[in-house]
């Protein structure tokens, strides 16, 4: 168990680094420099700069400096100070900008994932309790067609059924007047009134493919001696199913969650753009299109950092729901 | 059969099927015997029917693809101004001795509701010929033409602003035409970036995989990492940095690249648990051991013997990057206009209120959805016939 937590704890720190990486390498990539980008917003409000005070200002951040040395400022910065550097757009820390977006991000995701859990491991079940039943060949092929459309297809074809079937357009997390309001439970009420249409969206790829994985994981633990012994012994066919086949038909659903949160994450980025709700993925293709460096970089950095703690989380739910795991080399 | 017999079979572990159903199956094992691989796996591709059937979808797709300009009928960045958001328009049959034939659309604004209103004028009508003339093209940028699908009879009235089949955009623009070249952009896409995958996964696989131990291990741990990397946001700040001044080309071989920078990880894993298994199979110790060098061994006696699971693994990972591209595109971060692909189209349909006056806007999503299905069975039916020994 220890070595196993070990790894994963190392190999947490080594993608928490490569994600870091990658983000800086975006922050770099157009041309010109946070200096630039400064001397043009202070052109455009009228005053002048001229190339010596440039030449300090490059100094003064450290921009003269080899670019491993500028990662490693940039890295300090953001753990020790918690300073993802300033937005342009909105004239403003990054940190600021993006605090409330983020918390909507990570709620969104975790009630996503519960979602699925909640759908697809019942009909997992159902689909190889009752194999070649008309329930399993419709959910196979429900699963095969929310597998293979698009994310925000789904969520463009939601939003235009909605809109001509109810006449309203579903979009955003909030009423308008909880948009800007404070916190409250009000406010929590309505959030999670809004929240169903992006859950669903959201959803549909990882409860199809957790469906298929739980069904086939389940059929295999089935057909196993053990299942014919404890219905021969006279269990109850509930605890015959529930009780053993189920549990361990559940590993691969847990260690699914992993490979499902980058999807999810990446999935959250354009369907909050179709929903126009107010996560970060909005926000990240405006300020990429804007070429505000400092918010973009620092958005995927952090969308980086929660993927890959997310996937350390799900590991250890993974070693808490397997023995076989927890007592290795023991 | 008799109860003896039964018992027999099953302890021969043989099921008990009436011997006239058995006839026909031995009679088809002696051709089994005799097929080759690729003959064994064509025949239970076709056995599976949706796979089947969807490859022929693929195929149409790919069809158009070839021939984008010839069954449009008009150039797809051919704009007016009086045309539009023209609705679809049906093509007459037999009507006042034409074949085929049009009615003259007349756009006028409403200027209550400031939305252009089209009334049909059926007096005016001009015929259409099969295989006629329209714009010039280039087939595949070699031969010179002007034949398309649907062309004018009159040679003095112009395709652009007679035919529109699936209606006009807001712009006047016609959007079968701009659906076929967006089809042609977006599957290239698809293709170029699933041959370059294949590239980097045969590499880094089959490295991982021949030579085991520490590489492998590295290789596999810096898999993990990129594959615990959420992707769209990585895409999508790479293609930022796209200068401005980039021509359409340039742009759409960049991205290309940046998908399949990607998207390798899945072929390279499939390749390097194959290269792991063979490794110590006798024809490929023997090719060592007659003093083969490596890349003989890997090209020549272990690569053909598991081409068809890289085939099928391609085929799968060719829907995931069509939808990639479309939805870069579609965000505004991938192709830009005037170049012309699934996503951007589908930009034009992101207002969800505007689309409900004009969904045919919508017909790109739906060739989106039909192609990515049909990808998707076909590679399922792919990946299942791969095996043609799993049965048998």
């Amino acid at each position: 168990m220890l070595n196993f937590l070990l790894r994963r704890t190392v190999f947490m720190f080594v993608a928490l680094f490569a994600v870091s990486v990658i983000s800086f390498f975006i922050i770099n990539l157009p041309k010109g420099d946070y200096v630039t980008a400064y001397i043009a917003q202070l052109q455009a409000t009228g005053s002048l700069v001229d190339a010596e005070e440039a030449i300090n200002l490059r100094k003064f951040y450290g921009l003269d400096r080899p670019l491993y040395i500028q990662y490693f400022k940039w890295i300090w910065q953001v753990i020790a100070e918690q300073n993802l550097g300033f937005s342009f757009e909105y004239n403003q820390p990054v940190t600021v900008v993006i605090a409330e977006r983020l918390l909507l991000t990570v709620i969104l995701a975790i009630a996503t994932v519960i979602f699925i859990w909640i759908v697809a491991i019942p009909i997992g079940i159902i689909s190889a309790v009752k194999q070649y039943s008309i329930w399993d060949y419709i959910f196979t092929f429900l699963g095969f067609i929310g597998l293979a459309i698009p994310d925000f297809m789904i969520a463009l074809i939601m939003m235009y059924l909605f809109f001509v079937w109810f006449d309203f357009s579903p979009g955003g997390l909030f009423s308008p007047e909880y948009a800007q309001a404070a916190w409250s439970w009000g406010r929590l009420k309505d959030l999670i009134e809004h929240m169903y249409l992006p859950i669903v969206v959201l959803g549909t790829a990882g409860t199809a493919s957790l469906i298929r994985i739980t069904r086939a994981n389940l059929l295999d633990e089935l057909a196993k001696p053990y299942v014919v012994t404890a219905r021969a012994k006279g269990l109850s066919e509930w605890k015959v199913i529930a009780k053993y086949p189920v549990r361990i038909a559940l590993n691969p659903a847990i260690s699914l969650t992993a490979y499902i949160l980058p999807f999810l994450i990446s999935g959250s980025v354009i369907v909050g753009v179709v929903l126009s709700l107010p996560t970060v993925g909005p926000m990240l293709v405006k300020a990429l299109v804007a070429q505000d460096m400092y918010l973009g970089g620092g958005i995927i950095l952090l969308i980086g950092f929660m993927t890959v703690i997310g996937t350390f989380i799900s590991d250890l739910l993974l070693l808490w729901i397997d023995p076989r795991i927890r007592f290795e080399g023991e | 059969m008799n109860y003896l017999s039964r018992i027999k079979n099953r302890l021969l572990n043989k099921n008990d099927i009436p011997e006239e159903i058995e006839e026909p199956i031995i009679q088809d094992d002696v051709s089994i015997q005799i097929a080759t691989q690729r003959q064994l796996i064509w025949r239970r591709f076709k056995r599976h029917r949706l796979g089947f059937a969807s490859a022929i979808v693929v195929l149409l797709f790919y069809v158009l693809v070839l021939f984008a300009d010839f069954f449009s009928t008009s150039l797809p960045v051919k704009y007016g101004a009086a045309r539009g958001f023209m609705p679809p328009q049906g093509i007459q049959f037999f009507e006042e001795g034409h074949f085929l034939s049009v009615c003259k659309v007349n756009g006028e604004r409403d200027m209550e509701s400031f939305l252009m209103v089209h009334t049909q004028d059926c007096n005016v009508r001009e015929s259409i010929t099969l295989f006629g003339k329209g714009y010039e093209y280039k087939l595949w940028g070699l031969f010179k033409t002007e034949r398309h699908l649907f062309g004018m009879t009159n040679p003095d009235a112009n395709a652009d602003e007679w035919i529109h089949i699936m209606g006009t955009d807001k712009q006047g623009r016609d959007v079968y035409s701009r659906l076929m070249h967006g089809t042609r952009v977006s599957l290239t896409i698809g293709l170029i970036g699933v041959a370059l995958s294949i590239v980097f996964g045969i590499f880094i696989g089959s490295i991982s995989g021949y030579y085991g131990g520490l590489i492998d291990s590295l290789l596999q741990r810096f898999i993990e990492i990129i594959r615990s990397v959420p992707t769209i946001p990585l895409y999508m700040g790479f293609s930022s940095a796209f200068p401005e001044d980039w021509t359409i080309n340039q742009v759409y071989f960049m991205i290309t690249i940046i998908i399949s920078l990607f998207a390798w990880t899945d072929l390279a894993r499939v390749i390097r648990g194959r290269f792991l298994s063979l490794r110590d199979e006798d024809f490929v110790v023997a090719a060592r051991l007659n003093g083969a060098s490596t890349m003989r061994v890997v090209f020549v006696h272990m690569l053909p013997s598991f081409y068809s699971h890289v085939i099928a693994q391609a085929s799968l990972a060719l829907p995931l990057m069509i939808i990639t591209e479309t939805s870069l595109s579609y965000l505004g971060l991938g192709l830009r206009p005037p170049a012309v692909s699934y996503g951007v189209l589908l930009k034009d349909a992101q207002n969800v209120q505007a689309v409900a006056h004009t969904p045919w806007l919508f017909l790109p999503g739906v060739a989106v959805i039909v192609v990515i299905l049909a990808l998707n069975f076909m590679g399922d039916g792919i990946r299942d016939a791969a095996d043609p020994y799993q049965e048998v």
